[in-house]
């Protein structure tokens, strides 16, 4: 019988190989049709009107000019707002579906709406503007560890609100056809989408039929249908036509998430050794008028014995925050990596000799102690390290930055049906998506695996609501949740076989693998049959069987696990004339258990890199304090990194004995959380001043080389200067 | 010309913009079929087609085959392939001229198709991402990308990929700087650009 523990390392076909993505030659070749690209019969073309103030009343919308343009087919207004408030800029109000994309932007311009403005709140930087109640967490005596620290460091930083800014924009194609609901959504959750969506339009669940076979992005942001999913469905319903709605891109930069901003004061202890004893942190920043969570800190070292953390909220007149890969981390490992590295440089301690003394204050020592130490080595820390600021002459300053980061990751419920047909063909149902992390590469080796076969032998259809349903893929949670349903549902099916096949080769069920494309016994040769010959002996019945991820479970199997560190450490340049900060190279060591493809497992760390790269350096949503409306809503302004902007990149994951015994843990989060913090620890180095603030655009380095510590209080103009 | 960037603002769109010359041009009617751009096309003899306002038919050549499409003066070549003959490599992402995930090659040359007109395209020869290559037939280029695995949500994909093409047309055997300049104009979200310039420099040695 086989069993669905994950085979050893000499016993691997595919798992842990470097396998291209299987879905790439569609990608590559514009054959992969995205929400964004489907087409049906007849299909209209709605555009949104969304709010031209960010704070006040409508008063009215006025539709009638649209609904008289020629080849306009159904309008929408959303008559609940009217006579209320809005709460930001581009909050959606109506909506229009006409027989062109290009009569459909005009009839929205034709869409009226008055309003009574109010006077807009969208700073987010000053702590005075906060409301509600403070969210205080205390661990031991932080005032009486601080007032007997040898060394109290104090510094403010700060991360401005940054957008999803997925190149798919948000949206949906929908079809109301014969009592059913056909939808197309740009979805990270297949599954769960229509749930909730068939109240709004009306139908039961089993009505709703929802498709999502490739998404361009989604990065947290992309979980619900939206209002904008329910006003496509209502848009089909009425004009009795199918109509795709996609945000426009200021739309999408505007309404459709964002990562909520954090600024904090934060006060470090010291012992006469450089060991911390103490952190204090008061932390502020938006989420928009949603509720707001302060970033988890102090990060990764949370066994200081004395810290404590204040959060407080600011409500703006901005669009809603919503999970930015990796909620809440990118902040917490900032305000708290760029502190504890100030507080070193403060003592004139060596950054890596300083995070190495105090690894006993986190969670996993000795992971991190490897981590430190492969992480050094393949950046040149010994040869290329300095004290901060000691860069030496001339305008160009180099210099490294550390941080170090958690994550969970731990596999999402998830159901998989794997089919052994009699004629060798093998089809694996789940209904899960694959983001561009790989999953529908990774189902596919994992079934492979499993069945002795090579990849082209199992089919994957995926990215259905009608599939067994498999979780939201955000949190790193999928690709626990897909392989070890997919392993269970793969070695069921296997097992059903090898009952038919035992007989024939004249051997007991548990002394038979598959391998190779082979039914045979273990170690005895002579007992073999090729694969199709074994499901032949099927006769005219298919086996099904479904594998259930139930979390607890399989981690006590050893299929997948959750929590995992890591270490980046970053190497800048940067122009003390200009402020120009310039990537020379980021490492990253990561761990991540047992690899399910070495490939796609490293694209994802790249990813991460980049990603980091680009809000350290660059995005960060601007407002206007007097409109309250979003100065930079394109991408010209919104601005993302280039590929002449990320330098090089040396990739190291923590995998092989030791590592692979804990099973399969996701992976999509966790790298993308240190870039800030190693970044920015990295320009302190180089030009021996901290730039409080992320973005590092060349205004701020400018600023904090002239003020010399750079350790003002964040500014208060919404992080312009 | 300054042009406000969303419909909520005051003023007017780029589209707004463009129907404005449509209309305001449609009693001269706006010339097409004509080599482009050149003012010596304008002779007497030739007739003038009129094409605004409204949609009119006209021929597009793209990926070697003639096709009609109605469009209108304001319709963009990127939304001509993707709306209206359903050529949907070309993706629109910031429909502004910055992105590069609409680029096509026009006459050989890299085009944001947001930002050029379906009018202005007649005549020309349009190659598009499925033009390149399919699943079953990589070109070089495409093949490239999935050995360096440059393509994760693979959305900015085809811009880089036909970005890349035009690249090396110009520039057989490019430099890793050429290769950065070259791709300059798109951009990824995903963070797909560790494995892209060794990707275009193995199409260039494998390609050439
Ligand atoms: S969509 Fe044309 S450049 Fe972005
Ligand atoms: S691969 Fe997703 S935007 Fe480039």
């Amino acid at each position: 019988m086989a069993n669905p523990q994950w085979p050893a390392a000499e016993q691997r076909q595919h798992l842990g190989k470097r396998i291209s993505r299987l879905d790439g030659p569609v990608k590559c070749t514009g054959a992969a049709k995205y929400t964004y690209d489907i087409h049906r019969d007849g299909l209209l073309y709605a555009k949104l009107v969304g709010s031209r103030i960010a704070a006040g009343i409508v008063n009215s919308i006025d539709t009638s000019a649209a609904e008289k343009l020629p080849g306009v087919q159904g309008v929408w207004k959303d008559e609940s707002l009217i006579g209320k408030e809005v709460q930001y800029a581009g909050q959606i109000l109506a909506a229009v579906a006409a027989r062109t994309e290009e009569i459909a932007d005009e009839a929205a311009r034709l869409v009226k709406v008055e309003y009574t403005p109010a006077t807009p709140q969208v700073d987010d930087t000053d702590p005075a503007r906060a409301d509600g109640k403070p969210a205080t967490r205390e661990e031991g005596d932080v005032a009486t560890a601080l007032s007997q620290a040898a060394t109290v460091f104090e510094g403010a930083y700060g991360l401005p609100v940054v957008c999803h800014c997925c190149l798919e924009a948000h949206g949906q194609v929908s079809e109301a056809k014969n009592g059913e609901m056909y939808l197309w959504g740009s979805t990270q959750s297949v599954s769960s989408y229509a749930k909730g969506l068939h109240e709004d339009v009306g139908l039961t669940l089993d009505k709703m039929h929802v498709e999502c076979q490739y998404i361009g992005g989604g990065f947290g942001s992309k979980f619900s249908y939206d209002k904008w999913g329910v006003i496509s469905a209502k848009l089909s319903q009425l004009t009795g036509m199918p109509v795709k709605l996609m945000l426009d891109r200021d739309l999408e930069l505007m309404v459709a998430g964002n990562r909520p901003s954090a600024s904090a004061k934060v006060k470090v202890g010291l012992d006469g050794n450089g060991k911390i004893t103490a952190f204090d942190a008061e932390v502020w920043g938006t989420g928009g008028k949603d509720g707001y969570k302060p970033p988890p800190m102090p990060y990764v070292f949370t066994k200081i014995p004395n810290h404590r953390e204040n959060g407080l909220r600011i409500p703006t007149n901005r669009g809603s925050q919503r999970a930015w890969r990796a909620p809440g981390h990118p902040q917490g490992c900032l305000l708290t990596m760029a502190a504890l590295d100030d507080a070193a440089a403060a003592i004139k301690m060596d950054a890596l000799e300083f995070f190495k003394k105090n690894l006993d204050l986190t969670e996993r020592r000795e992971v991190y102690a490897a981590q430190l130490d492969i992480a050094a080595d393949l950046i040149n820390y010994k040869e290329k390290a300095h004290l901060r600021g000691e860069s030496g002459p001339g305008p160009l300053k180099r210099g490294l930055g550390i941080s170090l980061h958690q994550w969970g990751g731990m596999g999402h419920q998830s159901e998989c049906d794997v089919t052994i047909n009699p004629d060798g063909s093998v089809e694996t149902k789940i209904g899960t998506q694959d983001l561009g992390t790989g999953t529908r590469t990774t189902v596919t080796i994992v079934v492979a695996e499993t069945l002795g076969l090579p990849l082209e032998g199992v089919t994957l259809k995926m990215g259905k609501n009608e599939y067994p349903a498999s979780g939201a893929s955000g949190g790193s949670t999928t690709i626990g949740g897909v392989s070890a349903s997919s392993r269970l549902a793969a070695t069921a099916a296997l097992n059903a076989l090898l009952e038919v096949v035992a007989p024939k080769l004249g051997a007991a069920p548990d002394q038979l693998e598959a391998r190779d494309g082979q039914i045979r016994a273990v170690g005895d040769s002579s007992k073999a049959i090729a694969w199709k010959g074994a499901c032949s002996l099927l006769g005219t019945q298919s086996i099904t069987k479904r594998g259930t991820n139930v979390p607890g479970e399989s981690q006590k199997m050893g299929l997948i696990d959750g929590g995992v560190g890591g270490v980046q450490i970053a190497e800048v340049t940067v122009d003390t004339e200009t402020g120009c900060v310039t990537m020379n190279e980021m490492v990253a060591v990561q761990d991540c258990g047992l690899i399910v493809d070495l490939k796609t497992a490293e694209s994802q760390v790249h990813s991460g890199l980049i990603m980091g790269i680009t809000y350290a350096l660059y995005e960060e949503a601007v407002y206007d304090p007097t409109t309250g409306r979003m100065l930079n809503a394109d991408m010209e302004f919104y601005r993302l990194a280039g590929i002449k902007d990320v330098g090089q990149f040396k990739v190291h994951m923590m995998t092989g004995a030791g590592y692979d015994e804990r099973g399969v843990i996701g992976l999509g989060e966790p790298p993308v959380i240190s870039p800030g913090a190693a970044i920015s620890n990295a320009v302190a180095n180089a030009i021996g001043v901290r730039v409080p603030r992320l973005p590092l655009t060349p205004d701020r380095v400018l600023m904090a080389l002239q003020q010399g510590t750079g350790q003002d209080a964040p500014t208060t103009n919404g992080g312009l200067a | 010309m300054k042009v406000s960037r969303d419909r909520m603002g005051a003023g007017i769109s780029r589209r707004g913009f463009l129907k404005g010359v449509g209309a305001g041009t449609a009693a001269a009617g706006l010339l097409t079929g004509a080599p482009p751009p050149g003012a010596a096309a304008l002779d007497a003899a030739h007739t003038p087609k009129v094409l605004a306002p409204g949609e009119s038919e006209i021929s597009l050549k793209i990926n070697g085959a003639v096709q009609k499409v109605a469009v209108e003066p304001r319709t963009t070549l990127l939304d001509a392939l993707r709306n209206r003959l359903d050529i949907t490599g070309a993706k629109k992402v910031c429909d502004r001229a910055t992105c590069g995930a609409c680029t096509v090659l026009v006459d050989g040359s890299p085009v944001y198709s947001c930002t050029m007109l379906a009018l202005e395209a007649e005549g020309r020869e349009i190659t598009t991402v499925e033009g390149l290559g399919t699943p079953e037939n990589l070109a070089p280029i495409q093949q490239a990308f999935i050995n360096h695995d440059a393509q994760q949500c693979g959305f900015c994909t085809p811009g880089f990929v036909v970005a890349s093409t035009a690249l090396l047309q110009k520039f057989p055997n490019p430099t890793r700087e050429q290769v950065q300049a070259g791709l300059g104009g798109n951009l990824c979200r995903c963070g797909t650009y560790a494995g892209m310039v060794d990707a275009v420099l193995e199409a260039a040695k494998g390609g050439a």
